[in-house]
């Protein structure tokens, strides 16, 4: 499990006349550098989940994904392993409570102590998107249940454990709606500025604990779920996910991440 | 610590709120605290090892051609979950944790090469070996590896507990604040109170804390040759920053405090390789009243009987004189015993262990 079982890369850091099985709790090359660091990803199996996941994997990570639907999440682990990533699957829904902790000991079982996660799954409710005042109220339960609840429960099951390594990083990914309020978006916008003001609040309790909490709005993009909230929106003018994930991924190998920021999508590509 | 102590039934649900009781175990003087005092209890310059692990739901309900069977793993494989893992696991009959373990038959005789059935969904597990030492004890290989198998186990399998509990457990009830990779098959419950808060309290008091990962195994079968053998061989793992930080301890007259028996036998059973080096290994020490403590000075645990494992432990850190009035005392005093129980630690002065 986790150490024992070295990738490659992770080797090519040790001094050679070391036995292997001694190889553990070494400091890395750089404190920020993704290269052998664990890191769970969650909505994995498509859109800026399943492109930030691939992109961490090139990077050196080991890459646990997680999404609801196994066959789309058991490609997408293929292709990164066929690229030469170490990544794997584990099928959850981000809004089941008795999910929690199998991800987490799961993952660690299969990557090692996490170093970072990712939490990007998240649900806009029922589309097309409605608003408030047609909204059922179990809609909204169901939405802060997957887009806060969730993230809430998989963070506070890995901190614990970040706090005693003196390190670690938590990304949630917001959205504009977390800061402006547009019409019919209200469900989906209220789980992200609540989301947002979690991973705030997280940060100002573990200030000087080496766990780092951020909040990215990726700004928009060309997926599926963009599809599904704005399905007459021009796609040519929108990024791709795998642009995004690369100004991610280099925003969490930044070595002048703040803890407790949230990044609007202008900033994104600036920041890193 | 005595029969007449009575066992917690259900987790707290302030684990920092969890009474301890502070032994010095030269003069025999006790203290009745909190967990939440360990700050204060502690000084400056003192180090805490903890075990990092998280627990697995090691218990799976079977079936094999010779009738059902309950599968306690007692420990992950000694090599990473690969499809040649051999898994060392530990067989009950029918029945249940309500029943006491001593109680239940025995399990159907399972022989090289029978299968065994899990759940719906057709994980199954082939007995690759029958230990000569207990009928009971085997080695599994899975069908499944990788995501594949850990999901699947943590689908069917149940926390390990016994019928001292008051209902079944949850997995979240058996994770400690800090667990990681799920190495253990029992809690290691000491460190339960050990939350973010009271960690960063100890840290900013100058308290170090560092951890190991040690692969906790079954703590009773109810089979009087079988637990004999416990605790079995299980696999340690002590990460450099923690040999710096005992030595960093070591040097500056600090005391060393294991959080649970596991620490201690990890942190023993690696320091008698000499000196104390990062790596991974299995410990098969096992700590009575003649051992002569190594590295460890003080100890956080639960309360622990005469005739368990753990308590024999004990003497390497305290005269039985000591440990049998601390018993009075807290049985006297309502403290609880077992897994969600109440806390002893117990803390010599000054640092005794010759580092």
């Amino acid at each position: 499990m986790g150490h024992a079982g070295d990738s490659p890369a992770r080797r090519d850091l040790h001094a050679v006349d070391e036995d292997p099985g001694d190889r553990v709790g070494e400091e890395l090359a750089s404190p920020v550098e993704m290269r052998n660091r664990s890191v769970l990803v969650t909505g994995g199996s498509r859109g800026l989940g399943a492109a930030l996941g691939a992109e961490l994997a090139r990077r050196g990570a080991r890459v646990v994904l997680t999404a609801r639907g196994g066959k789309a999440l058991r490609r997408k682990v293929a292709e990164i392993r066929a690229a030469e990533g170490d990544a794997h699957g584990l099928v959850a829904d981000q809004g089941d409570k008795a999910s929690v902790y199998p991800v987490v000991g799961a993952a660690t079982a299969l990557v090692g102590p996490l170093d970072a996660m990712v939490l990007n799954a998240s649900s806009l409710g029922p589309t097309p998107l409605r608003e408030l005042s047609e909204t059922e109220c179990e809609d909204l339960a169901r939405v802060l249940e997957v887009n806060l609840l969730g993230p809430f429960r998989l963070a506070r099951a890995v901190v614990g454990s970040m706090v005693l390594r003196g390190r670690g990083l938590v990304v949630g990914i917001s959205s504009n709606a977390a800061v402006e309020a547009y019409p019919a978006w209200g469900a989906y916008g209220v789980s992200k500025a609540a989301l947002d003001h979690l991973l705030h609040t997280w940060s100002v309790e573990l200030r000087d604990t080496g766990v780092l909490f951020l909040s990215v709005d990726p700004g928009e993009m060309d997926t599926a779920m963009h599809a599904e909230a704005m399905p007459d929106a021009d796609r040519s003018a929108l990024a791709s996910a795998s642009e995004v994930a690369v100004r991610i991924a280099d925003l969490m190998e930044s070595d002048r991440l703040a803890s407790g920021v949230r990044l609007p999508a202008s900033r994104l590509g600036s920041a890193a | 610590m005595s029969a007449a102590l009575p066992p917690a039934v259900w987790p707290h649900a302030s684990a920092a709120a969890t009474r301890l009781l502070q032994i010095d175990p030269r003069s025999g003087g006790l203290r009745d605290r909190l967990a939440n005092d360990l700050p204060e209890i502690l000084r400056p310059g003192d180090l805490l090892v903890v075990n990092d692990v998280g627990t697995l739901p090691a218990s799976l309900a079977g079936t094999t051609r010779r009738g059902p069977v309950e599968i306690r793993l007692a420990g992950p494989p000694e090599e990473d979950a690969g499809p040649r893992s051999l898994w060392p696991a530990v067989l009950f009959g029918a029945g249940s944790w309500r029943q006491r373990t001593e109680d239940r038959p025995a399990p159907p005789p399972l022989h090289r090469g029978d299968r065994v059935v899990f759940g719906r969904g057709g994980l199954s597990a082939r007995v690759v070996s029958v230990s000569k030492r207990s009928e009971r004890l085997v080695d599994l290989r899975f069908d499944r590896e990788g995501a594949e198998l850990w999901s699947t186990l943590y689908r069917l399998g149940r926390p390990v507990q016994y019928s001292h509990l008051c209902g079944p457990l949850d997995l979240w009830h058996v994770q400690t604040p800090y667990a990681s990779r799920p190495w253990a098959v029992e809690m290691p419950s000491a460190g339960r109170a050990l939350r973010p808060p009271l960690l960063r309290e100890l840290r900013r008091r100058g308290v170090e804390v560092a951890s190991l990962s040690h692969a906790a195994g079954l703590s009773s079968t109810g089979d009087a040759d079988l637990d004999a053998l416990l605790p079995l061989p299980e696999k340690t793992e002590v990460p450099g920053a923690t040999v710096e930080a005992v030595a960093r301890t070591k040097k500056a007259r600090g005391r060393l405090v294991a959080v649970g028996t596991t620490v201690v036998r990890a942190l023993e059973g690696r320091a008698a390789l000499r000196p104390l080096r990062l790596g991974q290994s299995l410990t098969r020490l096992r700590i009575g009243p003649g051992h002569v403590l190594r590295v460890v000075d003080g100890l956080l645990t639960g309360l622990h009987a005469p005739g368990e494992s753990h308590f024999e432990l004990l003497q390497a850190f305290a005269p039985r004189g000591v440990l049998d009035s601390a018993l009075r005392h807290a049985a006297a005093a309502g403290y609880l015993g077992h897994e969600f129980g109440d806390l002893v630690v117990i803390l010599p002065t000054r640092a005794t262990s010759r580092g």
